[in-house]
């Protein structure tokens, strides 16, 4: 889904440096990215390989330790909180900055006392104050394009996991994000419900959301993502077109990882 | 002297005592309400201190609770109400007081009834804390909550879902401990069933009277709670 603009794009989220070590592991060595808006990058890797931690670095779910993050051109100020490590120096920041991101879980994480509806108007109403009748009526515009309008006033333990699956990406997007975050967002799913969640991610590629995809999904990181990363122990071992690094990877784990 | 009739005893006339025993369950209403909310509130900071707390905090709830939990409740009452007495008393003679100044029974009491439920409510909401799902919480951070904002949309409200039936087992436990109390002489139901039972010389009816109205208020109060679980176990799903 590259298209030629996206290499002129405005950088829609960039990641500088980032380190982070989980007591004596380090997860992540320096790990730098950018995206532009409309992009579409997949991060692969085997498990362990820091994907998820990198994904988390970013909206601050874990602290990463040096380095910087930059999202629609506000950089999340960070100080040095002795021990090596460094911490946000404004919560209220980093709130509003995780406001710009839709982030979207493995494990769904729909609030479980909340229907689907109420689960999509709770940040807009309550965090970014947007009016409620507009909120309700965008929500359900968001429901309808995930498919799950029918669904909208049934509690998320009455769903399929497919299902909820759609309902938080509907909860992500209602955020109206600059960027869309996915953390290996069909790996809890049953095999059957894998596609109905992939045809929507691939709705919002190719509407031209910019995306950032922790995936084991090899058939959507070649077929619509834009760039492909590949991470191994902390570091990017490759980064390019999906073409170019599914067609000719210079890296020999990659070309065991794909096989395998 | 015919003997009166239970209509004749709980009447509301000059005779009877049913202004008594009803301003008397009042008292023990209102002792078990403020007791139980007193322990709510301690309940929450202590779960809060047990959950987020440094290793200091930690430990001052937890020496609270294992030292609350581990003595008599009427030890309590007597530690607050005799102590108590005898606190106020000592600081009174310093400005020329003299004899005995109680310490007020209700106080006492609610406070005796706050400290001791504390504990338990401490461990119900710590323990309902830690059944609601870390990634509900994060998803919340995510979207960008501030701290207070998801404390009370998520947080509390599945909090809640798990304490509910913890919290009405303390009710029920609070509702009859508030019976201790009247060893203060505070005019709650079963002193002034006490004070029936003994001017009139009906110890049996007066006590069956008590006991009536103590299971009056425990069945109203749990069909209340039973429409409260039901209200916050909504989404949850029943199999």
């Amino acid at each position: 889904m590259s298209s030629p603009a996206s290499s002129v794009a405005p950088v829609a989220i960039s990641v500088r440096d980032i380190h982070k070590s989980f007591g004596p592991i380090e997860v992540l060595k320096g790990i730098s990215l950018d995206a532009r808006e409309g992009e579409v990058v997949s991060i692969l890797g085997s498990s362990g390989s820091g994907k998820s931690t990198l994904l988390r670095c970013i909206n601050m779910l874990e602290t990463p330790d040096r380095g910087a993050v930059t999202v629609a051109g506000e950089t999340i100020e960070m100080l040095a909180a002795g021990n090596g490590k460094s911490r946000p120096r404004d919560r209220a920041q980093v709130d509003r900055i995780r406001s710009r991101l839709g982030m979207v879980f493995q494990s769904f994480n729909l609030w479980s006392h909340k229907t689907v509806l109420e689960n999509v108007i709770e940040a807009p109403i309550h965090v970014q104050k947007r009016p409620r009748a507009e909120c309700i009526e965008e929500a359900e515009a968001l429901l309808a394009k995930v498919g799950i309008a029918a669904k909208r006033n049934h509690y998320p333990a009455h769903l399929s996991g497919g299902q909820q699956q759609r309902a938080a990406i509907a909860r992500a997007l209602a955020m109206r994000p600059a960027v869309m975050l996915f953390d290996e967002p069909t790996s809890a799913l049953d095999p059957e419900l894998v596609g109905e969640v992939l045809r929507v991610m691939r709705a919002l590629a190719e509407e031209g959301r910019t995306m950032l995809v922790v995936t084991h999904e090899m058939g959507f990181a070649r077929d619509v993502s834009s760039r492909v990363i590949f991470l191994h122990q902390g570091q990017i071992e490759e980064d390019g077109r999906p073409d170019e690094v599914f067609g000719n990877a210079k890296s020999e784990r990659f070309r065991r990882f794909i096989k395998a | 002297m015919t003997q009166p009739g239970i209509l004749e005893l709980l009447s509301f006339g000059p005779d009877g005592w049913g202004n008594i025993l009803l301003a008397g369950a009042m008292m023990t209403i209102l002792i078990a309400l403020s007791g139980y909310a007193t322990g709510a509130v301690i309940g929450v900071l202590g779960a809060w201190a047990k959950v987020r707390g440094g290793p200091v905090t930690r430990l001052v709830a937890d020496v609270y609770t294992t030292v609350l939990r581990g003595i008599p409740d009427l030890l309590v009452i007597y530690l607050l109400y005799f102590g108590g007495s005898a606190a106020i008393s000592a600081v009174g003679h310093l400005f020329g007081a003299e004899g005995f100044i109680g310490f007020p029974g209700f106080l006492a009491g609610m406070l005796a009834v706050g400290i001791t439920s504390g504990a338990q409510h401490t461990e119900v909401f710590r323990g309902a804390f830690r059944a609601v799902q870390p990634g509900e919480i994060e998803a919340a951070i995510a979207c960008g909550m501030p701290r207070w904002l998801r404390f009370r949309r998520i947080v509390a409200p599945l909090t809640l879902r798990h304490a509910l039936p913890g919290l009405g087992n303390v009710w029920q436990v609070v509702l009859k401990e508030s019976a201790l109390v009247s060893i203060t002489g505070v005019a709650e139901l079963l002193r002034q069933s006490q004070v029936a039972a003994g001017s009139t010389g009906l110890p049996f009816d007066f006590y069956l009277i008590a006991g009536g109205i103590y299971l009056a208020i425990s069945t109203v109060s749990s069909a209340v709670l039973h429409r409260a679980e039901h209200h916050f176990s909504r989404g949850v799903r029943r199999n």
